[in-house]
């Protein structure tokens, strides 16, 4: 695995080396602070960020898997100890709606006017963040395997289960279909996904009441324990990481997969290379017939704390620019994630992720309580798969146990 | 009861004592204390009421109609109090914690006592009770008694091999839970050693740990118990030692047998370090949570300490009701220990 | 007791002796797998198709061309630069122990000698504060520590665990301290002793296997801490155990779980040595102390 790794220091390192010399990012003096998950891209970012570091001018990164734990508590004080938080469509609600990012809106207008206009997420007319990659969930399939058995690559997931059970009869697997299914947040996002792909709305227009437990939600909920029926009998326990280890295994034909991890499945690790070589990205799935493919979309982006001084925040500001900057593209940043940067050049694995946001897919919902709900969904789903309830009641009491983390937190009364 | 013999000479004076406590005091004092204090408030005090307004959101694919929180709206309420809005113990009784008003309305609807045992474990806080008190109660007994078998075995073998035995047995309790459970998760996945063998002795080839409640149940009891096993041995090893020999020596010559040796000489000597296991034990048991995390077990079973963690890593963090479900732990555990602690304070009483 | 041993049944010997043997198979073969496993790939140790890949390295052999590779330990010692979460590790734990024994001492000392209610009353009271789930503990300090600039340097993070793990510290030594013959000290006190001084010249000499068996469990807690280090230290200052968990990856992001599997065992080794070296006193010290509940 390790030449590649290998390389990947050393000319992490080269980089490092050659900007001794102060990258120019405009920047005079001021403090930058970053709080972010640690996945490589975003680590590529904060690399990218660092370079502006120089007399004056401090640019340090905290980028843990616990960020959000963090990030809240981190921003609220006065100076907050973040100048920049990078968080996802999911999470900046979060910090939204506590108050603790800025409207960019002033330094957009002052350094900004090179910054593609789409990368800038405008909430209520301001802008709250700049995006610089996205990400989605999409089908990835064995080409092998459907092609001997004559089927074709699955549209939605209603051809999904016929192709599961031409496989099952056919012996190639007994359980064909992957899906990271583990009770709690997966869970839950599986649901989003196949809800919207219903056509389903999961508040009453312009409020925080819930209103999922209708047929739409039925649909969804029968769909996936259709579903599951082809799947291991541990579903509930596996994640993204189990599903992505049983199709490498061979036991898993075809999966809904974050397009993100697809590269790491065809690389020359963890599967014989028949498989590896044979796994293949399509577009999202469909169900149902509402015409908005059963999954979301999703970006990643940088935001600017609103308690710190406005020298900072521009410095910040200048820093991060500097840090989605086409100059942190090259071999082997290329492929850590879909960038929203120019001069970024897909590679085929790219494709699903492309396919999802052409094919009219809808973000994940960005909205203040949407992260109650993903909790009551990940908590109760899995009463309905293993057979405890009825798709009814389980939605009932979804609706029951957001209600009551939503008048808590003050959104219901 | 203590008072009269404080005068004797050599008891420690007020002063005196204050000085030798005062470190561990002001440690305790500043991170628990004080932090349970405002728990305890937190737990009282909910976000005030948000003001939602329709927004339009727009992002690199587009743009859509949103809501989002006016904090304009509510500054001042905010600033003036900054607590929050004071909502008593509501956070206590609703549907996620106690949930009064359900089991009220479960209770007089049901048509059976199981019709209301149904209902009330489908209340997430029930559920994750009789998940908790189960395992609490299945696994400190079997901890206590293999624990107290491997020190008796150990105690019985050669001394030159007791080292690398001892080493061996603290294993379960030294390795990473974190890495350690998660290898132990795929050692028991169907396809891992662990999961093929219990196929083979079973004779069930499908048969699978993770697939089905109570096997899940079982799966975290017996982690839990081979977890704990090491620290209850470990004392019981020590105990043992101390084991008056003439008393033993004198069991034998009156023709007592090996197991009436135990049951009459080495069980009542090991009670005081049952005492002491069995509180920490219970406790900790009460409090189970990694196992749950690390095996994937949430679909099948939960705990209260599982429903802090999911408060407090979730999208939205809710803070009150992970307070309140501290408070309880904190009250569960005190119900818990009164038997152990009445007995302590006995112990107290007579030195 | 060894004269005891001599005189039992060959049946109870067996049984005896396959129990431990069992246990002991029970206990220490997980270990041994991943001790073994460590050296493999990804692929092969959480093989989803074959679990005796774990055992011959089938997935090995194809990707690095052997059966064993030492591709986990590199990438995590070289690569991600493990040692020096080890160093903070090290400084973290070291001072943890060396402050928990230190005040623990002295409060278990006056707790064992108090015979006044309140002594009682503050056990209990540390009793009940252990019961507190550490995550919301921890959660807790999150705003002070980040308002007061406390958050993220190794001596917060130290002094949290001390206090953290001080009730379990104060009633281990105190059962401990109970077990010293009052005698010990008070005649030292006839002799016109302040309390002090008995302390000084009379207990601390004989203190030591009770305070080493606690510093071991203190010791433990340390090392394998998650919850407080994870969520205080800041990157720079990482310990071992949430660099571990940073290897696991993300929902959306693969890991490099043979990094973090290379390093659990590089982590178990200086506890290896350690209780190897210790576990004469672990015994002797709960021996003395017998922890009474």
């Amino acid at each position: 695995m390790n030449a590649i790794l290998r390389s990947a220091v050393v000319s992490a390192l080269m980089i490092a080396g050659s900007t001794t010399v102060y990258a120019n990012c405009g920047i005079s003096s001021g403090r930058v602070s970053i709080v972010g998950n640690e996945f490589p891209a975003i680590q590529t970012v904060a690399k990218g960020a660092m370079d502006c570091a120089g007399e004056g001018i401090e640019v340090k990164s905290n980028l843990t898997a616990d960020h959000q734990k963090i990030n809240v508590a981190g921003l609220q004080g006065n100076p907050a100890e973040y100048t920049s938080a990078i968080i996802a469509n999911s999470s900046i609600v979060a910090l939204m709606n506590e108050d603790v990012i800025r409207p960019l809106d002033d330094l957009v207008a002052k350094h900004g006017a090179d910054i593609p206009k789409n990368q800038l997420i405008t909430i209520n007319g301001k802008v709250m963040a700049v995006a610089f990659m996205a990400n989605a969930q999409h089908l990835t399939y064995r080409k092998d395997v459907l092609a001997e058995l004559g089927i074709e690559t699955p549209k939605s997931y209603e051809d999904m289960l016929a192709a599961a059970e031409k496989i099952r009869a056919a012996g190639k697997s007994e359980f064909p279909i992957g899906g990271a299914y583990k009770a709690g947040w997966n869970l839950a996002q599986e649901f989003v996904n196949m809800y919207i792909g219903h056509g389903g709305q999961f508040y009453k227009e312009g409020t925080a009441e819930p209103a999922l437990n209708n047929d739409s939600g039925i649909a969804a909920l029968n769909m996936m324990k259709e579903l599951s029926a082809y799947m291991n009998p541990d579903y509930l326990t596996h994640d993204s990481n189990a599903t992505g280890a049983e199709m490498e295994a061979g036991n898993v034909i075809m999966m809904n997969m974050w397009g993100s991890r697809v590269g790491k499945l065809q690389d020359d690790e963890g599967a014989p290379a028949e498989i590896a070589s044979n796994i293949e990205v399509s577009g999202p799935l469909m169900v149902g017939d509402s015409g908005t493919p059963a999954t979301t979309l999703w970006w990643d982006g940088w935001t600017v704390a609103k308690n710190i001084s406005d020298a900072d925040a521009e410095a910040t500001f200048l820093a991060m620019k500097n840090g989605i900057s086409p100059g942190i593209l090259n071999d082997e940043t290329m492929g850590q994630a879909v960038w929203m940067i120019e001069g970024y050049t897909p590679a085929p694995v790219n494709q699903g992720v492309f396919d999802s946001i052409s094919s009219g897919a809808v973000a994940y919902p960005m909205l203040p309580y949407h992260g109650l709900m993903h909790t009551a969904l990940g908590n109760e789903l899995a009463d309905f798969l293993t057979g405890k309830e009825d798709a009814a009641k389980t939605l009932a009491d979804v609706e029951a146990a957001y209600a009551t983390a939503a008048k808590e937190k003050g959104f219901l009364n | 009861m203590p008072g009269p013999l404080a005068d004797q000479t050599g008891c420690m004076k007020h002063k005196t004592f204050f000085w030798f406590i005062l470190p561990t005091s002001l440690a305790m004092l500043l991170f628990i204390a004080l932090p349970i204090v405002s728990v305890v408030m937190q737990s009282m005090y909910a976000p005030h009421e948000q003001v939602i307004v329709e927004v339009e959101s727009c992002d690199i694919f587009g743009c859509k109609k949103s809501t989002m929180v006016d904090q304009d709206a509510t500054r001042e309420i905010r600033e003036a109090e900054p607590l929050g809005r004071f909502v008593g113990t509501e956070i206590y009784t609703n549907r996620n914690h106690l949930a009064t008003t359900e089991i009220g309305l479960a209770w007089q609807q049901a048509t059976g006592f199981s019709e209301f045992v149904s209902a009330l474990m489908n209340l997430p806080f029930y559920r994750a009770l009789a998940f908790t008190l189960t395992f609490t109660f299945v696994v400190t007994p079997l901890v206590l008694i293999l624990g107290f078998m491997i020190a008796v075995a150990v105690n019985s073998i050669p001394a030159p091999l007791r080292g690398p035995t001892i080493f061996l047995s603290l294993l379960p309790m030294i390795i990473n839970t974190l890495v350690g459970s998660l290898i132990l998760f795929w050692m028991v996945d169907a396809r891992g050693i662990v999961g093929t063998l219990l196929q083979t002795l079973v004779g069930d080839p499908n048969l699978s740990m993770k697939a089905s409640t109570p096997l899940t149940w079982v799966m975290l009891i017996v982690y839990g118990v081979w977890h704990a096993a090491p620290f209850a041995f470990v004392v019981y090893y020590a105990g043992l030692q101390t084991v008056p020999k003439d008393t033993l020596e004198s069991a034998m010559m009156d023709g007592a047998s090996r197991w009436e040796q135990i049951r009459y000489v080495i069980i009542p000597h090991l009670l005081p370090l049952t005492t002491f296991i069995a509180l920490m034990q219970l406790m900790d048991n009460f409090r189970v949570f990694e196992p749950i995390l690390s095996f994937n077990a949430s679909a099948h079973a939960t705990s209260l300490s599982y429903f802090i963690y999911d408060d407090l890593g979730g999208e939205t963090r809710l803070l009150s009701s992970a307070a309140a479900t501290s408070v309880l732990t904190i009250i569960g555990v005190a119900i818990l220990l009164t038997p152990v602690l009445i007995r302590t304070w006995r112990d107290f009483g007579r030195k | 007791m060894n004269n005891v041993s001599d005189r039992r049944s060959p049946v109870l010997k067996l049984f005896l002796w396959s129990f431990l043997i069992l246990w002991l198979i029970l206990a220490a073969f997980p270990f041994f797998w991943t001790f073994w496993g460590s050296f493999k790939v990804e692929g092969d140790f959480f093989s989803k198709a074959d679990w005796t890949w774990a055992l011959f390295g089938h997935l090995t052999q194809a990707e690095t061309g052997g059966a064993f590779t030492g591709d986990g330990y590199h990438g995590a010692w070289v690569q991600e630069e493990f040692w020096r979460a080890a160093i903070n590790t090290f400084v973290v734990v070291f001072f943890t122990v060396a402050i928990s024994l230190t005040i623990g001492t002295l409060a278990g000392y006056a707790l064992s000698r108090s015979t006044y209610n309140y002594a009682f009353w503050l056990l209990i009271l540390a009793l009940i504060f252990r019961a507190m789930p550490p995550i919301t503990l921890v959660s807790g300090y999150l705003l002070p520590f980040y308002q007061w600039n406390l958050w993220g340097h190794l001596p917060t993070a130290i002094v949290v665990l001390v206090a953290i793990n001080q009730p379990f510290t104060l009633w281990m030594l105190t059962s401990f301290f109970r077990n010293i013959p009052k005698d010990l000290d008070e005649s030292a006190m006839v002799d016109g002793c302040t309390h002090f001084q008995a302390f000084r010249h009379v207990i601390i000499p004989v203190m030591w296997p009770g305070v080493i068996t606690t510093g071991l469990f203190s010791l433990l807690l340390a090392y394998n801490d998650f919850v407080v280090t994870a969520m205080i230290l800041s990157q720079d200052n990482q310990t071992m155990v949430p660099k571990i968990a940073s290897f696991l990856g993300t929902t959306q992001t693969k890991g490099n779980v043979m990094f973090a599997v290379a390093s659990v065992v590089s982590v178990t080794a200086p506890l290896f040595v350690l209780v190897m070296f210790f576990q004469r006193q672990i015994v002797s010290g709960l021996t003395a102390g017998a922890v009474k509940g």
